[in-house]
């Protein structure tokens, strides 16, 4: 056993508005560059629809994640030396067209114009090479609220096995939101994918990051992310992506898309897991048996043995706490009410999502449909939502989890309906689907106030430990490109003066069996 | 100093020095501009052909340009391989090779130039090297047929002349004067081609020293740790 801790969020789909604060917040913070106009690191997509990039989902395209091999684990985009192979031109690498052509508008003509009969208008340009858009033919969000012909928000891959043409008339169609960014993986492809090894993963929170330094534009990443959240900036050839809002991650606070959720539909917490069996469960073959096998890689916080090998493994004492109070875990290990988003892709995703209820309001009220006992609250078989699409998106297909965890949270909705309506304890709701009265209570706290510390709990970085010098930090700058200050380069320089550092024994170990971890003797 | 001895005499050096320690401190100074900087993303379809075709072209070129100029002349003796038989192998793998490259060279030239979207996005040394590449190419290539006249008239004294001034300068005993009787055209393909090795640190051409062979060998997933574990 190797105890690991990871960041980890879940997704309240059932509340999620698709407002798109969390990616405008995102987007205003992270990626108001040149070259990264087009990213988005969190993107809300409404499904059903092919997604963003076009069709991100479908694997048979973009040989995304990782397939198994004669029962090994491989890369989908082929073993090492294909992907050297692949190196002059990448055939699975999306183009800008697959996400959409950035573009401003001439705002200046509206201040410019001269006297004039119509209204002078803005035209788009692109902001690529700024040539004039006459129509601007697809976006970060053209699908939202189910816009677009039936014909093209079909081909979303989580139709598989599905009768779909039912869904395009317009008295059974549906649909959800599903907000999205990166899962920071604990079998992460892009990392696996990067052949100058820039990509990596921080031992201490699980963050996947892109040392900028590193990469050499090689873009294998952006392909062999199954989830397209890898993305390229054109302007300084480098790959970017989520960090996880790393510097507010470490200071204790949330996520900027969590903290800006209008809708509470973000939890933030730390989940545990045994590093020493990713292999053996990311490989397991059965697709549906993944979302079991990712249940299993996570260790109790609570277990005695689980304790004494985190404090082995140098887990602080409150990152265990916080694992202990994860809303993450309750969700996912306690109520299993959450679910990793397409478990098949074998990455082992770290955000996992509450798949949404779906009411016909209106036909409830007229009988049309049945309903719980209470006569209010609808029962599962009456829900918009088919349950085989809400299933190959979460559970490669396996209808039974879902079923469950839906059930769970109509029975959290009934008993408390009788609580505050009818002053009853409704105990037989719970008996059916195994839940207490303790459980459901505290269910309710979670999921459905979602305060703002239930929602967040996350320990800060214990930088006081690997920092001796409190005031090696002064006079640098906290984030820049380049060599202007911040460098974590090691190399020794060739001119007489020396280079800023940020810190004098900031040292980074690749993981490896062969390689030793630095005592941190220090000169 | 007379013109040659500037051009074969020091030039190499200066541009031998440029390329190794402009290199250097690109990479120690630098390492966010270091990169191959892909323009994938804009373009796809012309550069599978074009990216494919230069970069096994040019990467055989080197290595044939490598082997043929620095192996000292005995050796190739001594491996049973003569004069006659080394420029024929150096004409045909030159022609093939250069041909393939070029093709390749050209549709990358294509795009860059008339691709709005790479042209748009294409920084001035990103199309001056290539240009410049291409230039010397061109001219490498205009050397074959005259190569193939001295192989006709069974002359290889032009090849030995040359790899004999590679030699040289690469011992530090550059001698401008081994290259006396050795045709205009190729002083020309020789100044180019050094002159792609002085501009080499200032382009995009450094992702060459980049080559990730060692991915072949690294475990896939990669942690790292920001604490130094304690004792």
């Amino acid at each position: 056993m190797k105890v690991r801790a990871n960041f980890s969020l879940v997704m309240n789909l059932d509340k999620c508005i698709g407002c798109h604060t969390c990616s405008v917040t995102c987007k205003n913070v992270w990626t108001n560059r040149k070259g990264m106009e087009y990213a988005w690191f969190n993107n809300v997509e409404t499904k059903p629809g092919i997604g963003y990039p076009k069709n991100w989902e479908d694997q048979e395209k973009w040989n995304g994640g990782w397939e198994l091999h004669g029962g090994k684990l491989q890369l989908k985009s082929g073993n090492r030396r294909s992907i050297l192979k692949n190196i002059f031109m990448n055939p699975n690498m999306p183009t800008i067209d697959d996400y959409y052509e950035p573009f401003t508008y001439d705002y200046a003509t509206l201040q410019n114009s001269e006297l004039v009969e119509a209204t002078p208008t803005a035209r788009p340009r692109s902001l690529i090479d700024g040539l004039r858009m006459e129509k601007i033919e697809w976006g970060p969000n053209w699908e939202d609220d189910l816009g677009g012909k039936f014909k093209h928000r079909g081909q979303d891959t989580n139709f598989s096995n599905m009768e779909k043409q039912i869904y395009g008339e317009f008295e059974q169609t549906f649909l959800m939101y599903l907000p999205r960014m990166c899962n920071h993986c604990i079998n992460p492809s892009c990392v696996a994918s990067c052949p100058s090894g820039s990509l990596y993963k921080r031992e201490e929170d699980g963050i996947v990051l892109v040392d900028q330094d590193k990469c050499r534009s090689w873009r294998m990443c952006i392909s062999a992310c199954p989830y397209k959240k890898m993305f390229y900036n054109w302007e300084s050839g480098k790959a970017e992506k989520c960090t996880g809002c790393y510097p507010r991650v470490e200071s204790g606070l949330p996520t900027v898309c969590s903290e800006s959720c209008v809708g509470r539909i973000r939890y933030n917490g730390v989940m545990l897991y045994d590093a020493d069996r990713i292999e053996e469960l990311a490989s397991i073959e059965d697709d549906q048996a993944l979302y079991q096998a990712q249940l299993d890689i996570f260790l109790d916080p609570n277990d005695p043995e689980v304790i004494k090998q985190a404090k082995e493994d140098g887990i602080p004492e409150s990152w265990m706490e916080a694992a202990r109070q994860s809303p993450v875990r309750k969700l996912i290990v306690d109520w299993k009410v959450a679910f990793p988003l397409h478990p098949e892709f074998r990455t082992l995703p770290m955000v996992w999502y509450v798949p949404p209820l779906s009411p016909v309001q209106s036909q409830i009220d007229q009988g049309n449909l049945s309903t719980m006992a209470d006569g209010v609250i609808p029962s599962i078989e009456t829900l918009r939502l088919p349950m085989k699409y809400l299933a190959n998106m979460f559970t490669a297909g396996d209808e039974k989890p879902i079923v469950g965890a839906l059930k769970r949270m109509i029975a959290m909705r009934s008993f408390y309906r009788s609580l505050t309506v009818d002053k009853k304890t409704d105990l037989a709701v719970l008996e059916e689907v195994g839940l207490t009265e303790d459980q459901v209570h505290e269910m309710y706290r979670y999921m459905a106030i979602a305060n703002y510390e239930d929602r967040f709990v996350i320990p800060t970085s214990h930088e006081e430990l690997r920092q001796e010098d409190f005031h090696s930090f002064q006079g640098q700058n906290g984030f820049s490109f380049g060599n202007d200050g911040c460098s974590i380069s090691d190399n020794a320089s060739i001119f007489p003066e020396k280079r800023k550092k940020t810190a004098d024994n900031l040292e980074f170990v690749r993981y490896h069996p062969a390689a030793k971890r630095s005592d941190g003797e220090k000169a | 100093m007379n013109l040659s001895n500037l051009l074969f005499g020091v030039y190499p050096y200066i541009a031998l020095t440029t390329f190794l320690v402009g290199s250097v401190i690109r990479f120690d100074r630098e390492q966010y501009t270091w990169k191959a900087d892909s323009s994938q993303i804009f373009e796809k379809e012309q550069l599978q052909k074009g990216s494919i075709l230069f970069h096994i072209g040019v990467l055989a070129l080197f290595m044939g340009h490598f082997a043929g100029l620095v192996t000292p002349h005995s050796w190739f003796l001594a491996m049973g391989v003569s004069d006659m038989m080394h420029q024929i192998v150096a004409i045909s793998a030159g022609a093939a090779f250069g041909s393939i490259c070029m093709m390749g060279g050209v549709i990358l030239w294509k795009r860059r130039m008339y691709h709005p979207r790479v042209r748009a996005n294409s920084r001035f040394m990103d199309l001056f090297i290539l240009n410049w590449i291409l230039v010397t190419l061109g001219v490498g290539l205009l050397t074959i047929p005259v190569s193939i006249y001295h192989a006709f008239s069974g002359d290889t004294s032009a090849m030995i002349a040359l790899a004999d001034w590679a030699q040289a300068t690469l011992t530090l005993n550059a001698n401008s004067t081994l290259l006396a009787n050795v045709g205009f055209i190729y002083k020309l393909h020789l100044f180019l081609g050094m002159s792609v090795f002085f501009l080499f640190p200032f382009s995009r051409l450094v992702h060459v020293w980049s080559m990730p062979l060692g991915y072949m060998f690294r475990p896939y997933q990669i942690v790292r740790t920001k604490f130094v574990k304690q004792r």
